[in-house]
């Protein structure tokens, strides 16, 4: 009698489970085509790094190189000068991260946790630069940088970021907001001050959101393009993607040493990506919709 | 009664009573909490607005003192046949990409969001491009899309046709630029899940109950909830086109051919400024597309309460 019952029912769990199955295999059969489609590119850069100079142009194409080329990479790193220019990346994208970090967590916090008048006129010009083209305020940036004298170096691309960022300070905000009242009030009530309360209460628990910010700004400033083109002149000085640009118009048949290097810097942001998928997928999900 | 007892601007129909110690302290670390963000907008935001716009009617070549030349600069982008193809380069990839991402966003959504194995690793797979440096990205595209060997040539071999020119010749460049924003959609792909899972069940539930099928479910309750997002997605791809830059500048080493097919508005832009040294008249083709962008998203601001859905949530 005991074992009738499950019985019965195992038959009904079989035929759903046939059903699920047939279901599933038609999801699957519509998402791998997409999946190689966005894969491809990774697989490309993959498969040429590897290839001797003879398999580059071959057609139909080599996908799996014949003997692997491993010494692409030693050679790439030698050819393009890469660790200057990793190290001038580093440079620039661990100081703009501890920059910006600190004063959009200061906004935010002003914004979501201190009740003064300005506050929501500052948070409505904080979401409209969300709204404005890069390209109105490039110019007369760089002219300030001109006029300072700091065109060439790193500065133009490092001190911007320690004057908060919007879509940081829009995200911090969301957070911040999320954490009771009540904890700051009684802080308050024992004497403590704004900055103790910032400090010791509020951002040891928004370690999960300003780690958020730190890796966005990170691969912003790994991925950046358009900024050391304009700012940075001088070949030692220049950041990978910069760099890898520059080379590959020189050089733009050695295949094999630039899919190297391209390999090379997209594992940065990717590894960090998968270090913290979850913290990242929150970071893009709380900016896009919870307004 | 209350009185105005201090300068300070409030709104004047709140009666008014002397600031509490709290308040003035309130006020005082508000403001110093903001102060870096404060000088931020100041310095990197609102004084460069005000100073593209006064660029905009001068003559300036960053060196000699601006000269002003009224509306110049404005009416000579209408008579500059690069400027009219960047133009329409621009609103081309615009008016086809948008919606082509929109859909192709929300249709892996969709999937992504029924319940099976293996759906995490999906949602990975299309989110990983958008993490790949736009200098990676390009190269490995100008290498697949290779009109001679390029790997995307393949399945026309197969099929014994002659493929696509792609990038190479005008008349497939700009449809093939159309194709490779697509690979970006991941991003969207991760929000439109979200929204997804969002909808309350009990919805679906009750379409159920009244005997909806499957097609009736999307139509009356997916679509509406999902409205919000497709709106955000929309006022930000229309922001996000008109900034289109790095691909297409890096893939024609920054000339935008062929024949200026490639040629996209902040590309021309970047060049009057930063290669002719011309900055008013690159800031008037700053404040124009400012203009309209605006105009753009004003429009599909005031069309939102027609089609968006907001299911009695206060946007505000």
């Amino acid at each position: 009698m005991a074992i009738e019952i499950p019985r019965k029912s195992s038959r009904s769990i079989g035929a759903r489970k046939a059903k699920d199955g047939v279901r599933e295999l038609i999801i699957h059969i519509l998402l791998i085509p997409a999946a190689l489609v966005f894969l491809l590119p990774f697989l490309w850069m993959l498969s040429t790094s590897l290839k001797p100079d003879a398999q580059l142009y071959s057609y139909p194409p080599v996908w799996i190189p014949n003997p692997l080329q491993w010494e692409n990479y030693p050679k790439s790193v030698a050819f393009v000068p890469f660790f200057i220019y990793l190290k001038n990346t580093l440079i620039i994208a661990l100081t703009s991260m501890v920059g910006v970090v600190a004063s959009s967590s200061m906004a935010a916090y002003s914004l979501a946790r201190i009740h003064w008048p300005g506050r929501h006129i500052l948070f409505l010009l904080t979401i409209a630069t969300l709204m404005l083209p890069f390209q109105v305020t490039l110019i007369p940036v760089f002219l300030v940088f001109k006029n300072l004298g700091w065109v060439g170096d790193f500065r133009p691309l490092i001190i911007p970021q320690f004057f908060g960022y919007a879509y940081y300070i829009f995200l911090l905000r969301q957070f911040f907001s999320s954490i009771p009242m009540e904890l700051s009030e009684a802080a308050y009530i024992d004497g403590a001050s704004e900055w103790t309360i910032f400090w010791s209460i509020i951002l040891p628990l928004a370690k999960p959101a300003l780690a958020t910010v730190a890796v966005f700004q990170f691969i912003r400033s790994w991925t950046d393009y358009l900024n050391p083109l304009i700012y940075l002149n001088d070949q030692k000085l220049y950041t990978l993607q910069l760099g890898l640009q520059q080379y590959s118009s020189q050089y733009g048949r050695e295949w094999g040493l630039l899919m190297a290097a391209a390999v090379l810097i997209t594992l940065p942001p990717i590894i960090i990506f998968f270090l913290t998928q979850r913290t990242f997928v929150q970071g893009v999900t709380l900016t896009g919709i919870k307004g | 009664m209350a009185q105005r007892t201090d300068t300070q601007a409030l709104p004047a129909a709140r009666p008014r009573r002397k600031w509490s110690p709290r308040a003035r302290r309130d006020t005082i670390s508000g403001v110093l909490f903001a102060l870096p963000w404060i000088i931020g907008l100041l310095v990197f935001w609102i004084y460069p607005i005000l100073a593209s716009f006064y660029y905009s009617f001068n003559d300036f070549n960053a060196i000699q003192n601006p000269k002003w030349v009224g509306l110049d600069n404005y009416t000579n982008l209408f008579k500059d046949p690069e400027f009219l193809i960047s133009a329409y380069n621009t609103f081309y990839f615009a008016i086809l990409s948008i919606p082509l991402a929109i859909i192709t966003a929300f249709a892996l959504a969709l999937l992504l969001n029924m319940k099976f194995r293996g759906r995490f690793i999906y949602r990975t797979v299309y989110f990983l491009p958008t993490l790949v440096p736009s200098v990676a990205l390009s190269l490995v595209w100008i290498y697949l899309f290779n009109p001679a060997t390029g790997v995307v040539n393949l399945p026309f071999d197969w099929l014994g046709i002659q493929g696509p020119c792609w990038n190479a010749c005008a008349t497939w460049s700009r449809p093939t630029m159309v194709l490779l924003a697509l690979w970006l959609v991941g991003g969207q792909v991760v929000l439109y899940l979200a929204g997804l899972q969002d909808v309350p069940q009990e919805l679906y539930d009750a379409a159920a109950v009244d005997g909806a099928n499957i097609f009736q479910k999307f139509r009356s309750v997916t679509l509406p909830m999902m409205t919000p997002v497709i709106f955000f997605h929309l006022i930000t791809s229309v922001i996000g086109a008109f900034q289109f830059f790095d691909i297409p500048y890096i893939m024609t080493g920054g000339t935008g051919q062929p024949s200026n097919t490639l040629l996209f508005y902040s590309i021309y832009m970047y060049k009057n400024a930063f290669a002719y040294f011309k900055m008013g008249y690159a800031s008037a083709m700053a404040w124009l597309l400012f203009l309209t962008i605006l105009v753009i998203t004003l429009a599909i601001f005031r069309s939102a309460r027609h089609w968006v859905y907001y299911g009695g949530v206060d946007l505000t």
